[in-house]
């Protein structure tokens, strides 16, 4: 099945280019600030966008996260303009757009009903923090007839069955999640990400890996290009962003671009 | 009703209910607590343990204690109390915290992390820790803390680091949310002791079986001290654990019927309420599927309630699955209506119910109203009010303001 994100990876994996998968949330702190933001950050060099949708529970992720998304609830993010902003990002840039939300949203949307729209709004696919394969019978089904990317989650607690279920059910790349924790920046990335990758490699080789969680400067995404196909990156955007707005943020992207073999 | 063993059901799924709904991070400590507890609940030495501690620390079996003068109060009925608030700690938290404090202790952790509302679980918490010798931190809402700030110095007494969450509602729901991030971090010396049937399977099934020697003492104790089963058996929901614990031994009784009481904070002709399985629409919360309290986008909406025990816009799955089934029945108890009844029963039997209990007293006058003369409602006295005196004589104006 065809899948833009894998192609871009694979494009860069090929020509040995490291990739940048990077994370802002739809609606921070408006919606028309989200969508100049995301376009800056893939016009500064971001690989893959990340699109989070603002969530009353997070429990995925740090305070940084955490506090961004909690004041888009409060200037009114409403979900249907998630796919406003998909819509207006992808008609701006070619960058693949994966949306990354918690289950409740899409469930209460109608699983198949957002797929549609998020398709039709020109987005790749899903990542899904909270939802496991085990939960997922209806998302693989629409995901499947619509031809989404879908990226689940491997940790390193993971059993190599899980691993396998996983890496196997991924389209576009499987998450690879560095450390045990939840998102914002560390100083040290965790080697347990390398075993991650070398499982999901050893059970699909043909899926791309994707090294997140606790991702902040250029030499740790450095880093993990190394060993996986790419390196997500979320808080510090978030952090640039509140700081210093978009052209803070802009530059933030290209310091990092500029530490990867681009 | 056509199925005969509601008692029965293990999960994960209760229904359509229950589940895992958590981050894949959390799914290796969740197998392996799941796998502990069924090695544990088939292995003699633990339950003699349990069955021991329950006996000589928690100081079970609770007594049943007949309301007579209470009862008076709601007419031609019979209301007994089973006292779960003598039960060391105060509450029925206690039943649940020592199965899973000696599961932490098998798993080899070294940690516990909890959440609590009213403070009444963090204290179990804190209480089996200091039993067991092992650290706790415990999660609870900023303004929780302020309004049970009693229960705050009681679990820092005992030796557990207490820290007010201040995001989201600052309430019960965001002490989940950061006890989660907290155990996704230290998952491999830290257990989740988490205080009620909600959560990622098998919190739901499991929290509910170390609770359910509630209804199997209250079972035999009605029949051995009163000649039968009760009519209605009556208890509050918040999340739902001393519910499940009075209901569960009574589940396959076909004439009993289950009353649970929620709260319904300003009025359940308001939006400022906890009462989500009168309210609520089926979603995902806090790792299970269950009905709960969210908008048109699946946000969660903020709880209100008088009683941070029951402030919660969640519910656990098989309450929600006996709701559907039509099995127990769920009604809203005002702040009003239960801080009425918490004075009543003070006043009238020289017992001091916590105001979450006094949804479920509340819940019995007015049913006494409605049943049959002569009829006989059992009530889960869940807990006492000592946590809540500062609330309540603020309440009734009983001390000068500060």
């Amino acid at each position: 099945m065809i899948s833009k994100t894998s192609d871009v990876l694979k494009a860069n994996s090929a020509a040995s280019r490291d990739s940048l998968i990077g994370y802002f949330p739809a609606g921070y702190p408006t919606l028309d600030e989200s969508v100049e933001a995301a376009v800056a950050m893939c016009e500064a060099g971001v690989d893959v966008l990340e699109l989070g949708v603002p969530y009353s529970d997070p429990v995925m992720d740090g305070l940084v996260i955490q506090e961004a998304t909690q004041e888009a609830l409060d200037n009114g993010f409403k979900l249907r303009q998630v796919f406003e902003a998909v819509k207006r990002i992808t008609d701006r840039v070619d960058t693949p757009v994966l949306v990354m939300t918690y289950w409740n949203p899409v469930m209460q949307y109608g699983v198949e009903k957002f797929a549609r729209d998020l398709k039709a709004a020109g987005g790749s696919g899903l990542i899904t923090p909270d939802l496991i394969p085990d939960e997922a019978t209806e998302w693989l089904a629409v995901s499947d007839e619509l031809g989404l990317d879908r990226v689940f989650l491997a940790t390193p607690t993971s059993t190599p069955a899980r691993v396998k279920r996983a890496a196997e059910l991924s389209r576009g790349f499987v998450y690879a999640v560095s450390t045990m924790g939840i998102t914002g920046a560390r100083d040290e990335v965790d080697q347990m990400a390398r075993g991650v990758v070398a499982s999901v490699r050893k059970e699909a080789p043909e899926q791309n890996t994707a090294v997140g969680i606790g991702i902040s400067t250029s030499d740790q995404a450095a880093q993990v290009n190394e060993y996986s196909d790419g390196a997500i990156v979320g808080s510090v955007f978030v952090k640039a962003y509140k700081s210093g707005g978009v052209s803070e943020l802009s530059a933030k992207v290209t310091e990092i671009v500029t530490g990867l073999n681009k | 009703m056509t199925e005969t063993n509601l008692r029965a059901q293990e999960g994960p799924y209760f229904g359509e209910f229950g589940g895992r709904f958590v981050p894949e991070s959390l799914i290796a400590a969740l197998d392996q607590l799941e796998a502990t507890y069924k090695e544990a609940k088939a292995d003699p030495s633990f339950v003699k343990e349990l069955t021991e501690l329950q006996r000589s620390y928690t100081g079970r079996p609770s007594l049943l204690t007949e309301a007579k003068r209470f009862a008076m109060l709601a007419g031609d009925v019979r209301i007994i109390l089973k006292r779960e608030d003598l039960n060391h700690t105060g509450s029925h938290k206690i039943n649940n915290v020592l199965g899973q404090a000696l599961l932490a202790k098998r798993m080899g952790k070294t940690r516990i992390i909890a959440e609590t509302g009213a403070g009444q679980h963090g204290v179990a918490s804190a209480t089996a820790a200091a039993l067991f010798g092992l650290e706790c931190v415990v999660y609870m809402g900023e303004i929780d803390t302020e309004r049970q700030a009693l229960n705050v110095a009681r679990m820092k007494l005992m030796g557990a680091e207490v820290v007010p969450v201040k995001t989201g509602s600052r309430t019960l729901k965001d002490a989940i949310n950061e006890a989660l991030r907290d155990w996704v971090a230290n998952v491999e010396n830290t257990h989740y002791l988490l205080g009620t049937v909600a959560g990622p399977h098998p919190f739901p099934t499991m929290v509910r079986d170390f609770h359910s020697v509630i209804g199997t003492e209250a079972r035999q104790q009605m029949i051995d001290e009163f000649g039968g089963l009760p009519d209605v058996v009556a208890a509050c929901v918040g999340g739902g654990s001393n519910a499940i614990g009075i209901f569960h031994a009574f589940l396959d009784d076909a004439d009993v019927r289950l009353l649970g009481f929620e709260a319904a904070g300003d009025g359940m002709d308001t939006d400022r309420h906890a009462a989500t399985l009168n309210f609520g629409k089926p979603g995902v919360l806090h790792g299970a599927k269950s009905y709960m309290l969210q908008d048109e986008d699946g946000q969660t909406v903020e709880s209100h309630s008088i009683s941070a025990g029951l402030d919660y816009p969640g519910v656990g799955p098989e309450h929600s699955w006996l709701k559907d089934l039509g099995r127990a029945e769920y009604r809203g108890i005002s702040d009003a209506e239960a801080m009425e009844a918490l004075r009543l029963l003070s006043q009238t039997e020289g017992i001091i119910p916590a105001i979450e209990t006094a949804h479920a007293l509340a819940g019995a006058l007015k049913l006494g109203k409605e049943l049959e003369p002569g009829s006989t409602i059992l009530v889960n006295l869940s807990g006492r009010g000592d946590k809540d005196m500062e609330t309540a004589a603020r309440y009734f104006g009983l001390i000068g303001d500060k």
